[in-house]
């Protein structure tokens, strides 16, 4: 069992915007109910909202055995049915509005419904698998991160310890729930007993703010994005006295705007807590204590409690100089594991032995706090989520095959370069479309040809001075 | 242009719908008008008019109707 539901009895769990609740006594009985009707251990799809009935599916099935997959209810269309006939989940977990081919109903609770596939319980999985979460997002490929209990189980202590996390707290969601940041601070509020209010409302939205002040939410996280709109809509001057903390993940915040923010908490008495996580890590795998984000200030922290870091350097030697880049490894029980790309990946055990490369870059200071400074794998962050480059070019060359083209760029500013001045505007939007992500972020640029080498590699490097 | 013109124009840019449906915008109800869309949007009218928009406009401005009327308090006529 993931959570201990039954030690917090009648205080509220989650909250929504409608003022309709689920205490923590409703949510464990609830969730028996909605596990009993899936039967045994299975594979479950959940469309994912932040509402009281998507959580209650995704509490419901950790607790139960049987094995969410968290996508969210927005998914593009032919995603979904990639995902569905690659994995043949035995339920969807989703909206009542939702129907699909096939699909039976068999329960039905708080605007959720369970729709029984004609797959059945076929997928075998491994007895530790716990969850499912995309890589976040995931451009198109049926990719998903293995999480299992104990991952979950690592992570939530150490967040809850680092965080401080009491049954006193009231999270307001900024994030959706099947993103992995997101889905952590969910994850660990329920873990102490603390009240998660539930909003599908943006900060850029008066009823967002609105059900802030009127619940006394006392902390939210943010991705980069959300800090610079903060920033723009001159976010300190609000009057949000019950606010204690804002965390930030999902990629690195401008330094400047680390800075101004972590004088604005010290100033007003609050904590701000930059951190720094991948979803093949859980969730979390450092961060910066809110005593040292103003002196630490584009530091990314420390390794979290139960975790450590490495630096290794060209030749695969371990770093120990100050100031010296090299790749940051990670060490954790959080470590998932692994990866998988069809069914018969969900009865892998574990591939990663508690180790993860982690892709990023990264330098520690005389103190053993560590920045990041860049990337090994060619991926960017657009708005939080993750995008990698070479698959977002391979998806455009699939769908344009006559088209040639590349992808780089720098985050929340993807460009597509290509040799087509006219399928450019339409190869923007496919791309949008496809990843989800606002069109804003995405820049296109029409290049004679494409630089490359004599092997016929694409040369990035001189596509930078169209970015950078 | 007239007020009216440059209003529906930086809609129109901002969240690259076509000018005719730019009046039926509401914030949440087309894809492009989310929470990246909103500050494109907020930046294209505060470029348009010349004028800085406070957050308790910011986080009001959900409509193509509403913003004529939040403009208004900047003294700019639609």
């Amino acid at each position: 069992m993931m959570w201990r539901f039954d030690r917090f009895g009648d205080a509220v769990a989650l909250k929504d915007e409608a003022g309709q609740t689920l205490t923590y006594a409703q949510l464990e009985r609830e969730g028996a109910a909605l596990s009993a009707a899936a039967g045994g251990r299975c594979l479950a799809f959940c469309l994912c909202r932040n509402t009281l009935g998507s959580v209650l599916g995704y509490t419901a099935f950790v607790q139960g055995g049987i094995v969410p997959a968290l996508l969210n209810a927005g998914i593009d269309a032919q995603l979904f049915e990639e995902l569905y006939r690659a994995y043949r989940p035995a339920y969807l977990w989703a909206p009542e509005d939702y129907a699909h081919e096939g699909c039976e109903c068999v329960y039905e609770r708080l605007g959720y419904r369970l729709l029984k596939t004609p797959w059945g319980a076929q997928t075998r999985l491994y007895p530790e698998l716990a969850l499912l979460l995309t890589t976040s997002g995931s451009t198109g490929s049926p990719k998903f991160v293995r999480q299992s209990y104990q991952n979950i189980r690592a992570n939530t202590n150490s967040i809850v310890e680092y965080l401080e996390l009491t049954a006193q707290e009231r999270a307001i969601t900024t994030l959706p729930m099947n993103y992995t940041y997101g889905l952590s601070i969910l994850t660990t509020h329920l873990d102490v007993g603390a009240t998660v209010l539930l909003t599908e409302k943006g900060i850029a939205q008066r009823d967002f703010w609105d059900f802030f002040r009127r619940e006394e939410a006392t902390s939210f996280g943010g991705v980069p994005y959300t800090y610079e709109m903060l920033d723009r809509m001159r976010f300190t001057r609000m009057q949000l006295p019950s606010l204690r903390t804002m965390t930030q993940a999902g990629g690195k915040l401008l330094p400047q705007l680390h800075t101004r923010f972590a004088e604005w908490c010290r100033d007003t008495g609050r904590h701000f807590v930059v951190m720094y996580g991948q979803c093949e890590a859980t969730a979390r795998m450092a961060y910066l204590p809110w005593e040292k984000s103003l002196e630490k200030a584009g530091a990314m922290g420390v390794a979290i409690p139960g975790g450590r870091f490495e630096l290794i350097g060209t030749q695969g030697e371990t770093i120990s100089e100050p100031y010296v880049t090299g790749e940051l490894r990670y060490y954790g029980e959080n470590v998932t594991l692994g990866y998988a790309a069809c069914a018969g990946d969900l009865e892998k055990g574990d591939e990663r032995g508690g180790v993860l490369d982690t892709g990023d870059m990264a330098q520690m200071d005389e103190d053993g706090y560590f920045t990041i400074v860049g990337r090994k794998k060619r991926f960017l962050k657009m708005y939080g989520n993750r995008v990698n480059l070479d698959e977002a070019e391979r998806l455009l060359k699939a769908a344009f095959p006559a088209v040639e083209c590349a992808c780089a760029g720098r985050d929340d500013h993807l460009m597509i370069f290509a040799t087509d001045e006219q399928a450019l505007p339409e190869m923007r939007v496919w791309l949008s479309e496809k990843t989800g992500l606002n069109l804003s972020g995405f820049h296109i640029q029409y290049l004679a040809e494409i630089p490359k080498n004599e092997s016929g590699k694409t040369l990035y490097r001189e596509l930078e001075k169209y970015h950078v | 242009m007239t007020n009216l013109e440059k209003y529906v124009k930086a809609f129109a840019e901002a969240l690259e719908v076509p000018e005719n449906e730019v009046p039926a915008l509401k914030y949440g109800e087309s894809s492009q008008w989310d929470s990246v869309g909103h500050m494109t949007l907020i930046a294209a009218l505060e470029d348009a008019f010349g004028i800085m928009v406070d957050m308790d406009d910011i986080i009001d401005l959900s409509s193509f109707e509403k913003g004529k009327e939040i403009l208004r308090k900047y003294d700019v006529e639609i």
